[in-house]
């Protein structure tokens, strides 16, 4: 770090300032001084937060502005003065008035701890504001960084303060500040009421109190706390893994639901299968593209174009893979493996070829990004909340196709007894291309949903290639609902095992679960019963 | 099959004749160009970080080559793709040198390539520049580390988040992928925090896969950790595409910079162009380079660089021309390698050896790198930055002045009284 000796001056004058005025305490709201505002902008970490703490108490509105530019980075220095850089616009900090940047400005850089502190000074002035809104956002803010500095803004919140639910949130916060105090009262009140905290920050602070605490009677009362908030928490953290499980049974069963209609009615191996997924997530990173060059606006809904568009491009491309290979190769399941590998590799070279070996960026739109906060340590990403939902929208959309559509039922019976639906007058082989032309639909339309959570790469269907193959073989060939109970299971049971035993150590011991749950029991967990059922 | 004593006798000839060609493969590549290959994964998961290695090497020839090339004769480069498939890297390796007659290679960037090549390059004598950090523990003859060792880059990332303006981090999580370098490196770093005074209850390691995409479960861990005590800190050593997911899935979870900082050893501005970066503020990495550092060559670097990806069409840069730690490292290496070779006057290998010893060149990180007279690591400045919302690094601290290698890190206690030199003339000992 480097110290610029020559404003060191300036710096005490303004810490001895900004002291002055915290004394000062709650008189007439003082404004911010160009001293007070270089102190808070240029030199050590320690005595800019010094200064800003010093400022805070006053709880002034020009030093909010302030504080904002400087989380923004919109605040320079140069000679002793801090300016607020806005595009073209200069504001010099204390007098608010348009002025022209001096030579040699420099950027204000804040570190972390910089952030938090102004972040926290940020929150504490919003305690005051007339809006409610605005005060629960300050509150939640400070939760986690409240420290003695901000007691008196806090004090003075609660005072003021005439909704309850608001009230006991700022009392929460005394607490976790009055809980490192000197004054053993205090502690011990503060232990007990934070008793009443559902936040994993308390029990964070109320874990490191334990280990530092003397007395036993505020020990004891800690540790009572403690108890029930972890109790609290538990929820959270068994929720978590619930969703985290779910989450990825949803991916699992929609890149398996393809295949379980190709290979699952139709017996076709099709190695080509990761492949369909890649075209999918590839047609989806086309129409971003297409968004952003012509529809700049509509960017966020590209996602919602990129659906029928990646569903389409996979169909197209498994019906022509129907039409000119595979439908030469049925009832000969070696040749069909070898040829849609071979395809496979066809594939991802033209893709290579066309879109460059590198993974290619597909970005989130806006109202997939971030997540749903439902418990203060459970947060659920939207993407991933979107995935669960699109992929229980695909699963219904196929099973009323297949159980109650004209196509549905010729799929069905080609697939008990081909001869017999020939017979009847049903065109098998029209039906076996919209068959294969909707299972690599539907792995279109998994590439589509995994654009937003992983990778987009030539080689991303070789990473979920396996996995859809223990999906259809765990469920029982032959069987949509048992492809939907194996996908659900196996990401339930390798999140589980994962939080155990790591990520490495959970594939490799759900893979061994899968080889011996086969060897028990090789139709799978739903068998085909009846006459259609082959050995 | 029995190997008889005439097989064995005709095997030993073909390997004879086999080195005996090699002995003068610098006299029968004495035509006008001398061959530079380039061994860099343009595809698979590593492809995100080291096409971008490849084209750096081609602009430093080109570079080298206007201005007249070297021992008069133009630069040729021979790139190969070993596609983040490890072995092929030791395939290609070969092929280079015994097809190709390269006098020198650049590339790898994951530790388990280069340990792939390594006995390649041992044994037939050649000569590699690896360009990216590593966890150390290793010293060949045949290698030029211009990447950093542990000690100049993830012992002062530490020691940095230790600090009270790192956020005196008491608590560490040690996430890595699995594979050579991330164990190595947490090794060192357990054995470090030991010595700081951190209880092994206060450290977390965990590890993923290669390619690895669903990373709900890590963060969760991480989260659970942080709430169970002082101020955590994360220390990730994820390598190659893998770290899109994590951070995307970072930004989603809400886990913010200011509550537990994650500190990147592998992660500069190409991999976060995917990425929207604007959750990630104030995240870290450590390295000896980074792009927004202000200095005259870096700018003239940068210049460079953006007119090479325009003139080139190169994917990503030509819109948005991005540098970072690795280019740098790979061109001052190019750039090291070719004054060596004019001081030697020869391509031989080990002359160029005991030519590259105190080589300098000005880098762009702002100080005249300079080769050690023995350990084969350059000298170098380690800098801390934080993530900004565009996607680059502001510097909140930097050492004093350069750093000495110490590939065989006193932390991990077989390496007492080990010295930093490699143990010379490993094929003459064979």
């Amino acid at each position: 770090m480097t110290r610029h000796p020559g404003a060191a001056l300036v710096r005490c004058a303004a810490v001895v300032l900004g002291l002055v005025l915290w004394f000062a305490g709650a008189g007439p709201a003082a404004a911010l001084t160009q001293p007070q505002a270089f102190a808070m902008a240029a030199g050590d970490s320690d005595e800019r937060i010094g200064a800003l703490n010093a400022a805070v108490a006053a709880a002034d509105p020009a030093l909010a502005a302030y504080v904002q530019a400087l989380l923004a980075d919109e605040v320079k220095v140069a000679g002793g003065r801090a300016y607020i850089v806005r595009g073209e616009q200069v504001l010099d900090t204390a007098s608010g008035a348009a002025v022209s940047l001096p030579e040699g400005a420099q950027d204000v850089i804040n570190n972390n701890r910089m952030r938090r502190e102004l972040g926290a000074a940020a929150a504490a002035m919003q305690l005051l504001s007339p809006d409610r809104d605005q005060r629960a956002r300050g509150i939640a803010e400070l939760r986690s960084q409240a420290d003695e500095s901000k007691l008196p803004l806090i004090d003075k919140a609660a005072a003021m303060e005439t909704d309850a639910a608001l009230k006991q949130q700022l009392e929460l916060l005394r607490a976790a500040v009055g809980i490192s105090s000197e004054d053993k009262l205090r502690r011990l009140e503060a232990a007990t009421l934070l008793a009443g905290s559902r936040l994993p920050a308390t029990r964070a602070l109320l874990l490191e109190r334990q280990a530092e605490e003397s007395e036993a009677e505020v020990k004891a009362a800690i540790k009572a706390s403690l108890a029930q908030v972890e109790r609290r928490l538990l929820w959270g953290e068994w929720l978590g893994v619930l969703f985290t499980g779910i989450s990825l049974g949803s991916i699992l069963m929609l890149v398996a639901l393809g295949l379980a209609i190709t290979y699952g009615l139709m017996g076709v191996i099709n190695m080509a299968h990761g492949e369909l997924m890649m075209i999918g997530a590839y047609a989806t990173y086309v129409v971003q593209n297409l968004f952003r060059q012509h529809l700049p606006g509509a960017f966020d809904l590209y996602v919602l174009a990129a659906i029928p568009v990646s569903f389409l491009a996979a169909a197209l491309a498994g019906a022509v893979l129907e039409r000119s290979v595979i439908r030469w190769l049925y009832g000969r399941p070696l040749e069909t493996l070898l040829a849609t590998w071979g395809i496979s590799l066809i594939l991802m070279q033209t893709v290579r070829s066309i879109f460059g070996a590198q993974n290619v960026g597909v970005e989130n739109p806006a109202w997939l990004s971030g997540g749903l906060q439902v418990l203060p340590n459970l947060t659920l990403p939207w993407n991933r909340l979107a995935i669960i939902a699109f992929a229980a929208l695909v699963l219904l959309g196929v099973a009323l196709l297949i159980s109650k559509t004209r196509l549905g039922l010729f799929v069905r019976g080609v697939t008990q007894n081909r001869r017999m639906a020939s017979c009847v007058g049903v065109n098998t082989a029209r039906v076996d291309t919209y068959a294969f032309a909707l299972g690599a639909g539907i792995a279109g339309l998994a590439g589509c949903a995994l654009s937003q959570v992983g990778n987009v790469g030539p080689d991303l269907g070789q990473g979920y290639i396996v996995d859809s193959f223990m999906v259809v073989v765990l469920g029982g060939v032959g069987q949509l609902a048992g492809t939907v109970y194996a996908g659900l299971g196996l990401g339930v049971l390798n999140k589980l095992l994962e939080g155990w035993q790591g990520a490495v150590l959970a594939k490799i011991m759900v893979l061994v679960f899968i080889v011996i749950f086969i060897q028990k029991r090789p139709q799978g967990i739903f068998a085909l019963k009846g006459r259609s059922a082959e050995a | 099959m029995k190997t008889t004593r005439r097989q064995a006798g005709q095997t030993l000839t073909a390997i004879a004749l086999g080195l005996a060609t090699l002995g003068y493969s610098s006299f029968a590549s004495a035509q006008d160009t001398i061959k530079v290959g380039v061994l860099h994964s343009l595809s698979g998961t590593m492809a995100i970080s080291e096409t971008v290695l490849k084209d750096t090497v081609l602009m430093a020839i080109d570079e080298i080559n206007a201005k007249g090339g070297v021992l008069g004769k133009k630069l040729e480069p021979v790139v190969v793709d070993p596609a983040s498939n490890w072995p092929l890297f030791a395939e290609k390796a070969k092929q280079l040198i015994s097809q190709d007659k390269v006098a020198v290679t650049f590339g790898c960037w994951t530790s388990v390539s280069r340990k792939s090549v390594l006995p390649v390059y041992e044994e037939t004598n050649a000569l590699l520049f690896y360009p990216v950090q590593y966890e150390g523990e290793e010293l060949s003859k045949n290698v030029f580390y211009t990447g950093a060792a542990p000690n100049q880059q993830a012992i002062p990332a530490v020691e940095y988040l230790m600090s009270k303006d790192g956020g005196s981090a008491k608590r560490w999580v040690l996430l890595g992928t699995d594979y050579v370098y991330p164990r190595t490196t947490n090794k060192i770093l357990r054995a470090f925090l030991h010595s700081k005074g951190v209880a092994d209850a206060d450290i977390m390691e965990e590890y993923t896969p290669f390619g690895h995409a669903d990373y709900q479960t890590i963060i969760a861990k991480i989260k659970k950790f942080a709430g169970e005590g002082k101020k955590t800190a994360v220390v990730s050593t994820i390598n190659g595409d893998s770290n899109v997911p994590f951070y995307k899935e970072l930004g989603n979870q809400g886990l913010k910079a200011t509550d537990v900082p994650v500190v990147a050893f592998s992660v500069g501005e190409e991999e976060l162009r995917g990425v929207d970066t604007k959750p990630l503020v104030g995240h870290l990495a450590a390295w000896n380079y980074f792009q927004s550092i202000k200095n005259p060559t870096n700018d003239e670097f940068i210049k460079k660089w953006s007119a090479y990806a325009k003139a080139k069409g190169i994917a990503g840069h030509k819109d948005r021309p991005l540098t970072n730690d690795p280019m740098e490292a790979t061109y001052i290496g190019v750039h090291m390698w070719a004054q060596a070779v004019n001081k030697a006057k020869s391509t031989d290998t080990d002359k160029v050896i005991a030519a590259m010893a105190g080589q300098t060149f000005k880098a762009p990180s702002g100080i005249v790198s300079k080769m050690d007279e023995k350990n084969h690591h350059l000298h170098k400045s380690v800098f801390i930055g934080e993530i900004k919302a565009d996607g680059q690094f502001n510097v909140v601290w930097k050492t004093p002045g350069p750093v000495v290698a110490d590939p065989w890190s006193d932390f991990i206690p077989e390496n007492k009284g080990r010295l930093n030199v490699p143990e010379s003339k490993k094929v003459a000992a064979k």
